[in-house]
């Protein structure tokens, strides 16, 4: 078929012209490299917040501690009103004789001791465990149901874990910044390269025109050669993907700093990650030769 | 039948210079003529407007069909397919070899590589060059460097072959050869040749069609024509 031929002799005309003026195109592919690099660990980054925010959300119990002095009547009262909060997936109640049954029956020191408890005597609190939907907002949560009355203490144990995340989400945010500022970079570059391209190849241009050769044949090479340079670019940040992250998880037995933090499986996330990238790259590559070309080669 | 029809022609550059006025003219199929005139004369412009690198201020230009001064941008290549243009500075790629420069004509047009062997090979042995197919442009004479562009112009077989003072160049022995490829051209393919040049020998030994401009107008137009001074 004539479009393959025609497709053909670009691809091959595109990887000559990227090698033939291999310096100016190191700095457009360590352009599209570094920017790779960065999206390549943000999204890697990101997958695996999202991925372990998940499992901790199906984990952290908030534990609300009741006054003593609370009646049967007011815990349905508490009950009816947190469960009308937004953030509730599931709460449900717990009296101190059952946190008292419990306890015994993890430990016989325990049972020891809190087995001459009668009724009156147990410090143990009543006590709502709660789960949220949305770990994100696990504090203000907190906060709403510390100021209900007869709520004693809050408690959500893995408030470090919430930490982390947040500074993970922060982390993102600047790396989104940073990527599309890199991009933007990266296109100019790309820009640039392609003109000096056009530029060193007018007269080649020039006589394609005079023999008949159509728009699409003329430009086609050029955003082409984008996209190679956007493929060579991604190299670097896929192998990077593969094994860095491959490593990694092998290092840390896929667990980070508590057992809650489960790395994603490596396969075939790192595959995906990949392919992710150097659409990414060629995508870039071709917006930086398409409007080269828009600008450079007028039909 | 006509293959150019050209009708009340006026060309006026961007800097307000009228390069043509008043030009009717038509050239028949299969037709070999000379265009002459002074320097300024407005050869070139004509030939321009030929194959639409300019485009006619007001008037009508009919080449094989196409109406060349409606023609947008986007479609002149369909214009382009249909002809052969030559230069007097032979615009060849330097980083090609003779088979390459011109096999170079049909591969952008995404012909078949068969095609393209095929017809390559019988382009450059019409004008000569088979011995020099793997020479570079710089390992040629300018008269052989033209003949390159001849083949190249002619590979795909157009119906008008082009040529703004293909011998501008050349020494009167070299002149003569190229005239008579032309010549050949014209005879065996039955291109119709329009040539613009200021070389009275040829024009004089060819007896061919003569186009004279003078200023712009078309002054007189010959049969079989010779290069008259007082018509210059
Ligand atoms: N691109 C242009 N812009 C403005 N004026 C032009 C342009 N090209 C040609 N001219 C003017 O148009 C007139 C005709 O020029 P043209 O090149 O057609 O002459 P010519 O007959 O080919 O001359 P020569 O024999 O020297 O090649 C001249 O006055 C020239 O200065
Ligand atoms: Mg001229």
């Amino acid at each position: 078929m004539k479009i393959f031929r025609m497709l053909g002799r670009s691809i091959r005309d595109a990887f000559k012209s990227v090698f033939r003026n291999f310096s100016l195109s190191l700095a457009s592919i360590s352009c599209i490299t570094i920017t790779l690099i960065i999206v390549a660990v943000s999204m890697v980054a990101s997958y695996n917040v999202e991925h372990f925010s998940k499992v901790i959300q199906k984990d952290v119990t908030m534990v609300v501690f009741l006054n003593n002095e609370i009646t049967q009547e007011e815990i349905d009262d508490l009950s009816e009103k947190i469960n009308s909060l937004d953030n509730i997936e599931t709460c449900d109640f717990k009296s101190k004789e059952q946190s008292k049954e419990e306890m015994m029956s993890e430990s016989d020191v325990f049972e020891g001791i809190m087995g001459t408890w009668n009724e009156e005597d147990n410090p143990l609190k009543d006590s709502f465990l709660i789960k949220v939907k949305d770990i994100n907002h696990i504090k203000d949560t907190a906060d709403t149901i510390k100021s209900l009355e007869k709520v004693d203490v809050v408690n959500y144990g893995e408030e470090m874990v919430g930490n982390l995340i947040s500074a993970f989400k922060a982390v993102e945010k600047i790396s989104v910044i940073a990527v599309v500022a890199l991009i933007v970079v990266t296109v100019f570059l790309i820009i640039n390269t392609i003109k000096l391209t056009i530029f060193s190849r007018k007269r080649e241009i020039s006589i394609m025109r005079l023999v008949g050769a159509s728009n699409f044949t003329i430009k086609t090479p050029f955003i082409v050669e984008g996209m190679v340079l956007g493929l060579i670019g991604s190299i670097i940040p896929v192998l990077i993907v593969i094994y860095g992250y491959t490593l990694l998880f092998d290092h840390f037995d896929g667990v980070l700093y508590s057992s809650l933090i489960q790395m994603v499986n490596p396969q075939p996330f790192v595959y995906l990650v990949s392919i992710l990238v150097i659409i990414i790259g060629m995508l870039v590559g071709m917006i930086g030769s398409a409007s080269a070309v828009r600008k450079y080669l007028k039909v | 039948m006509d293959l150019i029809r050209i009708k009340d022609v006026k060309k006026q550059y961007k800097n307000g210079v009228t390069a043509i006025s008043d030009l009717n003219l038509a050239i028949k199929k299969g037709d070999f003529a000379f265009i002459i005139g002074g320097s300024g004369s407005g050869k070139s412009t004509l030939i321009k407007m030929l194959y639409r690198e300019e485009k006619p201020t007001a008037g009508e230009i009919i080449v094989g069909g196409i109406n060349v001064a409606k023609l947008r941008n986007k479609k002149v290549y369909k214009l382009r397919r249909k002809l052969g243009i030559v230069f007097q500075d032979y615009r060849l790629l330097p980083k090609l070899n003779v088979y390459e420069n011109v096999a170079f004509a049909l591969e952008v047009l995404g012909a078949k590589k068969d095609e393209i062997r095929v017809k390559t090979l019988k382009a450059i042995e019409l004008v000569g060059l088979k011995a020099k197919i793997h020479n570079y442009p710089d390992q040629l004479s300018g008269g052989e460097q033209q003949r390159v562009a001849i083949a190249r112009a002619i590979v795909n077989e157009p119906k008008l072959l082009i040529c703004d003072e293909p011998t501008g160049n050349l020494d009167p022995e070299r002149s003569m050869e190229i005239v008579k490829i032309l010549e050949e051209i014209n005879q065996t393919c039955k291109t119709t040749i329009i040539m613009a040049t200021h070389d009275r020998d040829i024009v004089n030994k060819m007896q061919k069609r003569v186009l004279v401009l003078k200023d712009g107008r078309l002054v007189k137009d010959y049969e079989k024509g010779t290069y008259h001074n007082e018509d210059i």
